[in-house]
């Protein structure tokens, strides 16, 4: 298994990173001047990157589809970020945070490279501080921490319910230095089309201007992937609309493997579905589970009452309800990690105790915390006897300040005040664990391409912890990849710029071009839309929050033969020369219908539960997932050899020598 | 519903653009603006017409990305929300809705609703930043304490999104409220203060360039901004300047 080779150093766990970064070959000054690196994507992995190559002396090209790289949707992220800075004196620690994310992932990722995730953490902060990013304070002006999902610690750090925006005009900042200096240059509305490889290493890629049409090719000595998760293969979920998978796609298509594709992060509070028309899933951040409880009528005639209008929630006892996270995970109740969320609420959801028309939702109630916090207000302020009202509102404002713009966000959308009535809430897709293969240098299998952030799968295993997915871009990008691409690039430095008139390039961009005609010339009538949505009910029904071997078997045939009616009829208006949104759509949703096929394939041959990643196969007596060490503990990374379904499968063995493997357990 | 739109088109920059009508039936008060818009865009695409190209991303409010023109309001009737988060119970059924770009020089139309905002990239890249390495080893994180009223105020006005319609809604297409809030997150955080003076003139400097127009404390891009950035930012974006030249 040559080419699985995860290099991870020798040693003991904490110091791999340390030795490591000395042994490694650098790259001197003047001769970075002398290599080019391309960063696909300007999310957090792909901003921070960029900046700090450039800042190196790299000559960074950087590419995004959206109009600015601040547009990125690392920008929506809410919650916070994890450090193991232990401010809060509660026993926080690096082997702490290390412990849980690997706990959380239900052992499904690689030691060495969450123990390094965890050791970075903390100077992700100090960078960040340093940049001016204005995270949440205390009164005494030290940094405020909350609490998230799947740890019994207050390491998140955070900046309202707007963390991502504010880290991510952070690593814009870094990157907008650098474009002054002219050691970035920045391609906006461009898309990666595909990757070039000369004598089998990334030397380039072909890239699309989005406004005028024109096909470029663009040369460099290393390409790195950041353009972030794949989640929109099921239409709906919390991404922003114009995700996709291409980059990474067209990379595992050139010889990249690609890891663990069915591992994929339901997030168990979002907005539920309103109607046909919908066309994505809002988000309400995970910090909210630290102040408000689920629940769900504990009589099934009362929830129907809900959902027809007859009753209100607000209507219910105490004893009525059942805050069922509360009764099944005593020890984490509502901070339990999110795929154990989500499934729950499915589960209440399943047995009909849903309470909006669909039946697809449960209870987000605040009226404890506004309460609890309202009552403590009142003492502090010096009231005596305050009445209940006044309660209220105090505490009413406590919980603004917190949560704010998240109630308005829920207000604006649903047209329900969150402050009075509970908000409704349901579990939609929301992050991808799965992605490229990589190393401990996060290079694929492509030598000379590396994959950053959530592009990658390195960290996360089956299921990611909140407020984990901003600190992993960050760290690949500031802290691991500026130092390990010079390893790879310390071959470079002779090397000269790479021309582009090879026919390397020549043959690339001929297969784009021929791609891209095949897309315009579908006869049918049904829009990239229609696919789309049909793509995405297959995922959803077959291979969503819980999954069995027949509908994935279907799900297989389903999606080949929806891709096979794609290429011979999708109606793509318009020019290729010019503006086209619809092109630009139809030639993401391409590659969805083929990675469609091989996540449910994935899913197929992983016969265990585990994290994410449910098997109605494979549960307790309790309903709980029934992990299989014995034969899967494994990362499974694919390899593309022409049909998705025929996919090669390479494993590559988790070994874990520092955390005992037991079954998961937040009761 | 029944709507009645009126939409800007136009092929590209070159080309000259003009409002088309379209009748669109079935829209339910529980899609957002741009959800409407898609019913639209599909049924064009099904008649083999091309759709109504308008910018969009997240669709919750936060990228900043969409940006139209609605009955000559910038991001629509309602307030503190962004085009994506309009939903259509703000309107009824046989309404007229006129659907336009921002309308600045800065910001030339590439395609029907689409700008090209690139101007605010520049301005941010003129001085948007503390100059610290982002591989170096800074100080610990809580060396600095910063009081809450301070660093709260500085994320205020770090919260602004760069849609631009700031840009739309003054009659001088001044981009000062979008350059003021990235000058004072900066000058009220301590670590921003040493590049104070040059920031913000060089950020000035650049937003004239963009050929912005001047202020005249209308105070029209803070009613219509969807993140509410607040006027204060200008008055501190003067004072900065004022100062930083008088030091000159």
């Amino acid at each position: 298994m040559g080419k699985l080779d995860s290099k991870v150093p020798s040693g003991p766990l904490a110091d791999k990173w340390t030795k490591h970064k000395n042994e490694i070959d650098l790259v001197n000054p003047a001769n970075k001047r002398n290599i080019d690196i391309i960063v696909v994507g300007t999310g957090l992995a792909g901003g921070s990157a960029a900046a700090t190559l450039a800042e190196l002396g790299y000559n960074v090209k950087t590419f995004c589809y959206q109009d600015s790289p601040r547009r990125a949707h690392s920008i929506a992220a809410q919650g916070g970020i994890n450090a193991a800075k232990n401010y809060q004196g509660d026993g926080d620690s690096v082997y702490r945070l290390f412990y849980d994310t690997i706990k959380g992932g239900d052992y499904r990722s690689r030691e060495a490279n969450v123990y390094r995730l965890a050791e970075v953490s903390t100077n992700i902060i100090d960078q960040c501080v340093a940049q001016g990013v204005p995270f949440a304070r205390e009164y005494g002006g030290l940094l405020d921490n909350r609490s998230f999902g799947g740890v019994l610690v207050s390491r998140t750090f955070y900046a309202k319910g707007q963390t991502g925006q504010q880290l991510l005009l952070g690593a814009y900042a870094a990157m907008n230095r650098q474009i002054q200096r002219g050691k970035i240059k920045s391609y906006t509305r461009h898309e990666m089309l595909d990757l070039v490889l000369v004598d089998g290493k990334a030397r380039g890629i072909i890239a699309r201007d989005l406004v005028t049409g024109e096909i470029e090719r663009h040369s460099a000595h290393a390409v790195v992937i950041a353009s972030g998760g794949y989640g929109n293969l099921f239409f709906l979920s919390t991404y922003c609309m114009g995700a996709n998978v291409m980059a990474a796609w067209r990379t595992h298509r050139r010889g990249a493997y690609f890891a663990n594709p069915c591992f994929t992060q339901i997030h168990p509070t979002c907005i539920p579905v309103s109607g046909d028309h919908q066309s994505k899933l809002t988000l309400m951040s995970e910090s909210l589970r630290n102040d408000g409880r689920i629940w769900v009528p504990k009589r099934l005639e009362d929830a129907q009452a809900i959902r027809e209008g007859r009753l209100k929630p607000t209507q219910l006892s105490e004893e009525e309800r059942d805050y069922y996270l509360e009764r099944r995970y005593p020890a984490f109740g509502n901070l339990v990690p999110r795929d154990v969320a989500s499934r729950a609420a499915k589960e209440r959801c399943d047995a009909g105790y849903g309470v909006n028309k669909t039946g697809e939702a449960v209870y987000l109630d605040f009226t404890s915390a506004i309460m609890r916090y309202g009552r403590e207000k009142a003492l502090t302020s010096g009231m005596k006897d305050p009445d209940e009202k006044t309660i209220r509102e105090l505490g009413e404002k406590v919980v603004e300040n917190k949560y704010g713009n998240l109630f308005q966000m829920y207000e604006k959308i649903v047209d329900e005040n969150p402050y009075k009535t509970p908000m409704k809430i349901y579990p939609a897709v929301h992050y991808t664990m799965g992605g490229l293969w990589v190393d401990y240098n996060l290079q694929t299998t492509i030598p000379g391409c590396y994959a950053a952030g959530e592009a990658n799968f390195s960290d996360h295993g089956a299921n990611r912890l909140g407020a984990s997915a901003l600190m992993q871009g960050l760290a690949d990008g500031y802290f691991v990849l500026p130092y390990t691409i010079g390893d790879y690039l310390s071959d470079d430095i002779r090397t000269g710029a790479i021309p582009t008139d090879s026919p390397e390039f020549e043959k690339t961009e001929k297969e784009v071009r021929e791609r891209i005609e095949k897309l315009m010339s579908g006869r049918g009538i049904h829009s990239v839309d229609y696919y789309h949505k049909k793509l995405g009910k297959i995922m959803w029904n077959k291979c969503g929050m819980s999954r069995n071997e027949k509908e994935l078997k279907e799900a297989i045939t389903e999606i080949a033969e929806l891709r096979k009616d794609f290429w011979e009829n999708v109606k793509v208006p318009g020019s290729p020369d010019s503006k086209n949104q619809e092109l630009e759509k139809a030639g993401r949703v391409a590659d969805f219908l083929e990675l469609g096929e091989l996540f449910a394939l994935d899913a197929l041959k992983r016969n265990e539960s585990c994290g994410g990643h449910f098997r109605e196969e494979y549960q307790t007596e309790e309903g709980e997932a029934l992990r299989d060490d014995k034969n899967f503990k494994y990362v499974a990374a694919w390899e593309y050899v022409g049909k998705p379904k025929d996919s090669k499968l390479h494993k590559e063995d988790l070994v874990y020598e520092n955390i005992e493997v037991k079954t998961r357990s937040y009761k | 519903m029944k709507l009645y739109l009126k939409i800007w088109r136009q092929k590209d920059a070159n080309s000259k653009g003009a409002m088309v009508d379209y009748t669109l039936n079935g829209v339910e008060s529980d899609m957002s603006f741009l959800e409407m818009l898609d019913v639209l865009n599909e049924e064009l695409i099904s008649k083999g017409e091309e759709p109504v190209e308008f910018d969009h991303d997240c669709r919750e409010g936060i990228c900043g990305t969409c940006s139209l023109m609605i009955n000559g309001r910038p991001h629509g009737p309602d307030s503190m929300i962004t085009v994506c988060q309009l939903h259509m119970r703000s309107f009824n059924d046989g309404d007229e809705i006129v659907i336009e770009p921002w309308r600045a020089t800065a910001f030339p139309v590439i395609k029907d609703l689409i700008t090209d905002r690139s101007a605010f990239d520049r301005i941010q890249q003129a001085g948007g930043y503390i100059s610290v390495n982002t591989s170096g080893r800074p100080v610990d994180a809580n060396a600095i304490p910063i009081e809450k009223d301070k660093a709260d105020e500085s994320f205020n006005a770090a919260t602004c999104i760069g849609c631009g319609a700031c840009v739309a809604a003054c009659k001088n297409a001044s981009a000062m409220l979008f350059t003021s809030a990235k000058v004072s997150q900066f000058a009220l955080l301590p670590q921003g203060r040493v590049e104070a003076a040059e920031r913000v003139q060089n950020m000035v400097r650049q937003m004239d360039l963009e050929g912005f127009g001047n202020c005249t404390n209308t105070g029209a891009c803070e009613v219509e901004c969807p993140k509410g950035i607040s006027l204060e930012n200008i008055a501190r974006m003067n004072r900065e300047y004022l100062s930083a030249t008088l030091k000159g």
